[in-house]
């Protein structure tokens, strides 16, 4: 267990050397949010998903959506690690005829749906989550949101709809970094409480911290022992976690690092893989 | 022709449905909490495990089509016109189109024969909206036959659908051709003066031919229920065959069959046409038959045009 664990964490630490230099490369995208994501990310697709990289289509294998399509970044260097795409793919990011759009299309390998226009994610997983119902299917669906993005009232029709038709099969992660574009959540449009407002829409809840791997595989199996209703998981992020100069800074929302900063970015993130290296316990 | 039977085309839609739903236990059903008036209801009795009502919410019930045609399913999704395009425009083309889903929005109580509703129940605009958005194929059918038609070919044809119903019951047209997809065809053979219809509107042409041809005018009436991708071919055809050009439709003049065929003709054959339809304003309360009076859609209002054309 614990070797598993400092696997994942050295994962989601090669994931995020992996957004820098992405967007670094691309000139424009979205770090703050892919990287407050990477662990919860680097769980599904490293430890709690089924899925075949060869075979993407394989009917048998778990649904990711990310429903907040802007923090694509964490899912194609994920994607990508986990074999779906060569690696050189990831440097194309956001150019013109490359694989890798600016917000996730549905004709890359290990996209399920396309996303990019906030709130629709939690109704197509909870589309996924029926057909898997209907054909009496045990995959499971899981659909990460931002915390910004469930201020759209789309969201809470699903909310409302996948209690009502008991989609036990639907795990929903809410990225909850306290940031969006604007600003801090609580001052443009305030979310809490958070957690009763989804108990109060009929879903089993399970808070956790986003950043803490232990934590968060624990959340992901209770989920599955959850029926009758859909699971939710408040995940308490750090925006911009991993890079100094990011976390909590809001303009790293929407605005890829320069060279200056992805140098040090790199730097930053190299030194603490460094250190995992010689002190996993530590971590 | 006047002893047509009046048929209700969603009645002809949810038999259809039912008929899927026995051969292919893909397809699925989703509506908005209106399924006795869209007729949903009658696949929902015979397959309730298929059926999903969504309640008053038309974005997650569209997002969740997007989500389940993903995993194979066939999708049908219906609610009025007004819910099924305006409210959930980004769903549509986000979700929906942008994927490529299977997904087949049928939607009823279109245009301004939804009648005593009012401007806000009566969609005149949902063509314009849908016909912007790439790969997705718009049929309106003239009547409950071409409904089925259309509904099976949806079925058959993967990709994103919309097939707009009205309310009313319509008379069964006589003389139409076999159907397919963005294959349009002539119901009544004239010389100077063609009228280019999609859904009631095929009927009203048909009676505007009958008054003008006791004026002596000879008229062509084309049934165009394909909007999307539209019959070019047949289109340019019809203009180099006939002196005037008559397109009409209940719909707004903006962005939907009269706009399709003026985008035809001005780069293949550019030539005057006369436009039938709702002229950039909204409806109002009324009985279907006042409101095609006052609005200019009646076979009079028709005749008057594709006479004018003769004019020039």
């Amino acid at each position: 267990m614990k070797k598993k664990i400092v696997q994942l964490r050295k994962k989601a630490n090669k994931i995020r050397r992996l957004i820098i230099e992405m967007l670094s490369k691309a000139g424009s995208g979205h770090p703050g949010g892919s990287l407050s994501s990477t662990e919860i990310v680097t769980c599904l697709f490293f430890e709690v998903m089924r899925y075949n990289s060869e075979d993407p289509d394989w009917p048998e294998r778990d649904r990711f959506h990310l429903s907040k399509g802007h923090c694509c970044p964490v899912i194609y260097a994920a994607l990508a690690l986990a074999g779906h795409f060569d690696m050189g793919k990831l440097w194309n990011l956001r150019k013109i005829d490359s694989l890798l759009q600016g917000h996730p299309d549905w004709r890359i390998p290990g996209i399920e749906v396309g996303s990019g226009s906030l709130g629709q994610g939690l109704s197509v997983a909870l589309g996924m989550g029926l057909a898997g119902k209907l054909d009496k299917k045990d995959w499971r669906v899981y659909c990460l949101m931002g915390d910004g993005e469930i201020q759209e009232g789309n969201i809470w029709e699903a909310a409302m709809a996948a209690a009502h038709f008991k989609v036990d099969n639907l795990c929903g992660i809410v990225d909850y970094n306290r940031f969006q574009i604007d600003g801090h959540i609580e001052e443009i449009m305030g979310l809490e409480p958070l957690v009763n407002k989804w108990e109060s829409f009929g879903w089993h809840t399970h808070q956790c911290d986003g950043h803490n791997i232990e934590e968060l595989l624990e959340a992901f199996a209770e989920a599955k022992t959850v029926k009758q209703k859909p699971t939710v998981i408040i995940a308490n992020t750090v925006k911009g976690k991993g890079v100094s100069f990011m976390e909590h800074v809001v303009d790293f929302h929407g605005r890829a690092p320069n060279n200056k900063e992805r140098e040090i970015a790199l730097a930053e993130l190299e030194e603490i893989e460094k250190l995992m290296e010689e002190k996993d316990e530590q971590f | 022709m006047s002893n047509s039977e009046y048929l209700y085309t969603r009645d002809a839609y949810g038999k259809t449905l039912v008929e899927l739903g026995r051969a292919d236990s893909n397809v699925v059903v989703l509506d908005a909490d209106l399924s006795g008036s869209t007729r949903t209801a009658m696949f929902a009795k015979e397959f309730p495990d298929r059926f999903f009502n969504f309640g008053v919410a038309e974005q997650n019930m569209m997002a969740s089509a997007a989500g389940l045609a993903s995993c194979g399913k066939i999708v049908f999704v219906s609610t009025f016109a007004m819910f099924a395009t305006a409210r959930v425009l980004d769903q549509i083309r986000n979700s929906v189109c942008y994927n490529d889903c299977n997904v087949k929005i049928v939607a009823t109580h279109a245009g301004i024969t939804v009648g005593e509703d009012g401007a806000s129940h009566q969609a005149l605009e949902d063509v314009a909206f849908l016909r912007a958005i790439p790969g997705m194929k718009i049929i309106v059918p003239c009547d409950a036959e071409e409904t089925k038609d259309a509904v099976i070919a949806a079925y058959r044809n993967k990709g994103p659908f919309y097939i707009r119903l009205g309310r009313s019951k319509v008379p069964v047209i006589p003389d139409k051709k076999e159907f397919a997809v963005g294959k349009a065809y002539v119901i009544r053979e004239g010389e100077d003066v063609a009228i280019l219809s999609c859904g009631i509107m095929v009927w009203e042409a048909l009676k505007a031919a009958k008054i003008l041809e006791n004026k002596n005018i000879s008229v062509t009436v084309a049934n165009i229920h394909t909007i999307k991708p539209v019959d070019e071919g047949f289109i340019v055809n019809l203009a180099k065959k006939h002196k005037g050009l008559v397109v009409c439709e209940e719909h707004q003049i903006i962005g939907g069959l009269y706009s399709a065929v003026c985008e035809v003709l001005s780069s293949k054959y550019p030539k005057k046409i006369s436009p039938v339809g709702i002229q950039d304003i909204f409806g109002q309360s009324g009985a279907p038959e006042e409101l095609m009076k006052k609005y200019g859609l009646s076979a009079e209002a028709i005749a008057d045009k594709a006479a004018g054309t003769l004019q020039d």
